[in-house]
């Protein structure tokens, strides 16, 4: 099958092409939306608010979630706060420079029409949620407070103390409950989508696992949304929660959806630092804390005495020394590769001096304890409680960790694949990003395509494609849940001498080595030889107990860690083939003299897009040229 | 390192009795997570053929509400404001013998081992938990000021997870609290007082209806509250309750 990507951008000014997209896609007439299916599986910001929003319309939804509740996604632990160009503060923002910084954070490997799009309907989210009652931080005068984040010189950050996400889940998650309570969204808690079925070229509807009674069910529909968030849990240690997976947006590149920019995933760079072999994932603290935080190591190597005790003479405020106009406010990827520079150097603090200090001295000096509690208390605790330190009396100690991944299946403007009738959005998808996602714009995305993108492209996918006839009894369905039934039984069959959570521990170990914070040649090749092996021990050294018919976690994890012990390999081959160094891609052939990333425009501008061809065979690369009209394109520099 | 004993609730499903079997946790660091120290144990179970344990879990960073457990008789642990998932390890001490419990509580069902049913909560919020507004054609976000007490006030009910402690800790297996934040953090914004009324009395109806108990006053679901909301949102949820009653009473007799 020959592939191609047309990224369907509409003609005309960036300003004006989604205003005239919208005229131009077909509606469905009100009384017909009823016969329309759509199958969302996740019930993150993005899912959730695709899901209420589609029934709201009059479609008929079923919405699919592995937890318990659809309450519990983990957009829900988003701490700091979601983007807008609303221009509240007075302070210079507009939709221009939103879309600017944006595709200037990504390092330029973003297209330009999504994320000018993004930018203008960043302020209607805001509206949306405060209507629904979202209980966004205020100022003595009632109206919205911002706050100023990573990647920017305005404040158009708002937020809800530390839980912004949570806040920004739990409405959309209200307004999923309210469709649910109405009759109009069928939720399925507690199921976990297993394969994609493609019939004719278009998608049809997925295959599930009940995670009770084991039952596998398939369900067809018009159109299926994937909106699963991301794949940082293929590293092992990650911010996610430990039940986020690459399973549903992978089986549907097996079935021929492309994977755009595998490779780029984000590292955070204020995270808790490990502290031991134990460690089931990494604590986040939220990038806000950049705000009145300053980040520091000491100046000399082998420094021992207790971070207070270090006089201001001998502390090196690195990230205020190398970028004087941004600072602590550097950009992420920017600020992590920084951080990992001073402890190689060997200046790390900490008992594994693998962690740099955020240190809010001056700014409890400053405005007093009560503010600084005020505005993060609860990221304050959250540190005591994990490191038994408090943060008021001595600074944090913070490293990089893997956190966002920008790669996804690959979508046109109108957020569907190439198969037809597969829609993905949020982080699931790559579209936003580039190689590099600024803080609190992934809360923004996710909102975004959901509540103001998918409503309007999808009608005009139905009205052009028409009711779906294929049922649940067609052969393809028939066959793709045979093959998850036998995958099951497979996955039960393993009775070896190693525990799944061991063989995806060294998973992740060969990645951070090879295709980490920085990355060669050589350390790719590594883990792109590697990576078989291990795959090869899974599959006959593993072992998973219980049975099928029952809640089995352990069998649960074991179908995750096969297909992230594929999916690896397809992330190397992606940072292989990019010779530059973009964003969160830092590949050390190409670097300037001090040490920053080298893009290369010349011969790197594109998306790269790859088709499965076998397990353990290498990828078709597809590409989809980047044009900057609107944004100058030039190196990135927050000095 | 320390060595503990657990006695874990063991249970098939559904049907089966359940029962406490006895474990060991073995060179336990004191900077693990409580539910680390599980993964451990179920790492050793699995080594051996044999089931682990299962419990829900998700997070691990105390926003998602997933973890349940009982430990030591108290929902997540001993420590205040704190999930299972971040209860660590250095609040036990060695030879420490820890009883782990599912949730208690008629409305929650146990499915597995630790593992409850708790969609009685989402059906509770499905029947009033929000408010009405469909997608697009919302007022500009700073046409409706909310003075900053009201916002905090409001943030501090909204800040509710939904884990279910609260029903876990009440002799009643009274869902009061969890209902309360809900109620709370609408009755304290503009964008809530529009439906009180209706959301008030199908929000108790589905909490009656789930097989709730009521509130006696014991306080207990403050104290086990991971994100400590205060019992004082029950007092304004009686109110808001109280309100309807006669507010629907003089509609009816024609008194508006």
């Amino acid at each position: 099958m020959m592939t191609t990507l047309d990224s369907k951008v509409p003609a005309g000014p960036i300003t004006e092409k989604w205003d005239k997209h919208r005229f131009n896609m077909k509606l469905v007439n009100p009384a017909n939306k009823r016969k329309y299916s759509a199958i969302v599986v996740g019930s993150g910001l993005a899912g959730a608010s695709a899901a209420a929003s589609l029934a709201e319309l009059g479609y008929q939804v079923s919405c699919f979630c592995y937890q318990d509740s659809p309450r519990r996604a983990h957009s829900i632990a988003a701490q700091g706060g979601i983007n807008a160009a609303k221009n509240y503060p007075n302070d210079g923002d507009s939709i221009w420079r939103l879309f600017y910084d944006t595709v200037k954070g990504g390092d330029f490997r973003a297209r330009e029409a999504n994320v000018y799009r993004l930018a203008q309907v960043s302020d209607e989210i805001i509206d949306q949620c405060v209507a629904q009652g979202v209980p966004f931080a205020r100022d003595y005068g009632g109206l919205l407070d911002n706050r100023s984040f990573g990647g920017a010189l305005v404040s158009r950050t708002f937020y809800a103390r530390g839980q912004t996400g949570q806040q920004l889940l739990l409405g959309a998650y209200s307004a999923l409950s309210r469709q649910i309570g109405l009759g109009t969204i069928k939720m399925f808690p507690r199921t976990e989508m297993l394969d994609l079925v493609v019939v004719d070229g278009r998608a049809r509807g997925i295959v599930t696992r009940d995670m009770v009674t084991g039952k596998i069910f398939s369900y067809a529909a018009d159109a299926v949304i994937l909106a699963t968030g991301g794949y940082s849990n293929v590293f092992f240690l990650s911010t996610n929660a430990i039940g986020c997976n690459v399973t549903a947006t992978y089986r549907a590149y097996k079935r021929g959806a492309m994977f755009a920019n595998p490779c780029y995933t984000q590292i955070h760079p204020t995270c808790i630092p490990v502290s031991g072999e134990h460690q089931s994932k990494l604590t986040l603290m939220s990038e806000s804390l950049r705000n009145d935080g300053r980040i520091w190591v000491p100046l000399n190597k082998g420094e021992k005495r207790a971070a207070n005790d270090i006089p201001e003479a001998e502390r090196d405020y690195y990230l205020e020394r190398k970028y004087p106009s941004y600072g602590n406010l550097a950009p992420r990827d920017i600020s992590s590769r920084a951080a990992k520079q001073v402890c190689d150097e060997g200046r790390g603090v900490g008992d594994t001096g693998k962690g740099v200090y955020l240190d809010f001295r001056d700014a409890i000096n400053r405005l007093g304890e009560d503010v600084i509690r005020e505005r993060y208390g609860n990221l304050f605790d959250m540190y005591e409680r994990i490191t038994g330190e408090n943060p008021y009396k001595a600074p944090m100690r913070i490293y990089p960790a893997l956190h966002y991944t920008m790669g996804g299946l690959w979508v046109d403007y109108n957020l569907m694949s190439n198969i037809p009738g597969l829609f993905v959005l949020g982080e699931a998808n790559f579209s936003d990003h580039g190689a590099n996602r600024l803080g609190a714009s992934a809360l923004m995305q996710g909102l975004a395509d959901g509540y103001f993108i998918i409503p309007y492209t999808i009608g005009d996918f139905y009205v052009r494609s028409g009711v779906s006839k294929v049922t649940t009894d067609h052969e393809e369905f028939k066959k793709a849940e045979a093959e998850a039934t036998d995958r099951m039984k497979k996955l039960l069959a393993l009775k070896g001498k190693r525990t799944v959570v061991d063989i995806h521990r060294q998973l992740g170990k060969v990645l951070w080595e090879g295709c980490g914070m920085g990355r060669n040649e050589a350390g790719l090749k590594k883990a792109l030889a590697e990576i078989p092996v291990i795959r090869e021990e899974f599959w006959k050294n593993a072992i998973v107990t219980g049975g099928n018919e029952e809640i089995n976690q352990a069998l649960e994890r074991a179908g995750r860690v096969a297909d992230f012990l594929e999916f690896a390999e397809l992330m190397v081959y992606d940072a292989l083939m990019r010779r530059e160094s973009c964003g969160g891609h830092f590949r050390e052939e190409s670097q300037t003299k001090e040490g920053e990333a080298l893009r290369n425009d010349a011969e790197y501008s594109y998306v790269s897009a790859w088709e499965y061809t076998g397990v353990g065979k290498t990828p078709t690369l597809y590409k989809e040229p980047l044009t900057f009209e609107n944004v100058l394109l030039a190196e990135r520099s927050y000095k | 390192m320390m060595n503990l004993k657990l006695k874990v609730w063991r249970q098939k499903n559904a049907q089966d009795k359940g029962r406490i079997v006895d474990y060991d946790a073995k060179d336990v660091s004191p900077d693990m997570s409580f539910l680390e120290m599980l993964d451990i144990v179920n790492e050793e179970l699995i080594l051996k053929g044999q089931e682990p344990i299962v419990f829900d879990h998700d997070c691990r960073e105390g926003i998602c509400g997933m973890c349940s457990q009982t430990i030591n008789g108290i929902p997540h642990g001993p420590e205040r404001g704190t999930t299972v998932c971040q209860l660590h390890m250095r609040h036990f001490k060695d030879g420490d013998t820890i009883f782990i419990e599912p949730w208690r509580a008629r409305a929650f069902p146990v499915m597995k081992d630790l593992i409850v049913d708790r969609s009685a909560l989402d059906k509770i919020i499905q029947a009033g938990g929000f408010v009405s507004v469909d997608t697009g054609g919302c007022p500009d976000a700073n046409s409706l000021p909310i003075a900053k007490d009201d916002a905090e006030d409001s943030m501090d009910a909204a800040a509710c997870i939904g884990c279910g402690a609260c029903v876990a800790a009440c002799k009643n297996a009274s869902a009061m609290l969890f209902v309360s934040a809900k109620v709370g953090h609408f009755a304290k914004l503009p964008q809530g007082k529009v439906e009180r009324e209706r959301r008030i009395q199908a929000m108790v109806k589905a909490m009656d209806d789930a097989g709730f108990g009521n509130c006696t006053n014991y306080y207990e679901c403050e104290a086990v509250c991971p994100k400590e909301i205060s019992v004082r949102f029950i007092a304004l949820m009686n109110r808001e309750y109280l309100r309807t009653i006669n507010h629907l009473g003089r509609k009816k007799s024609g008194g508006f």
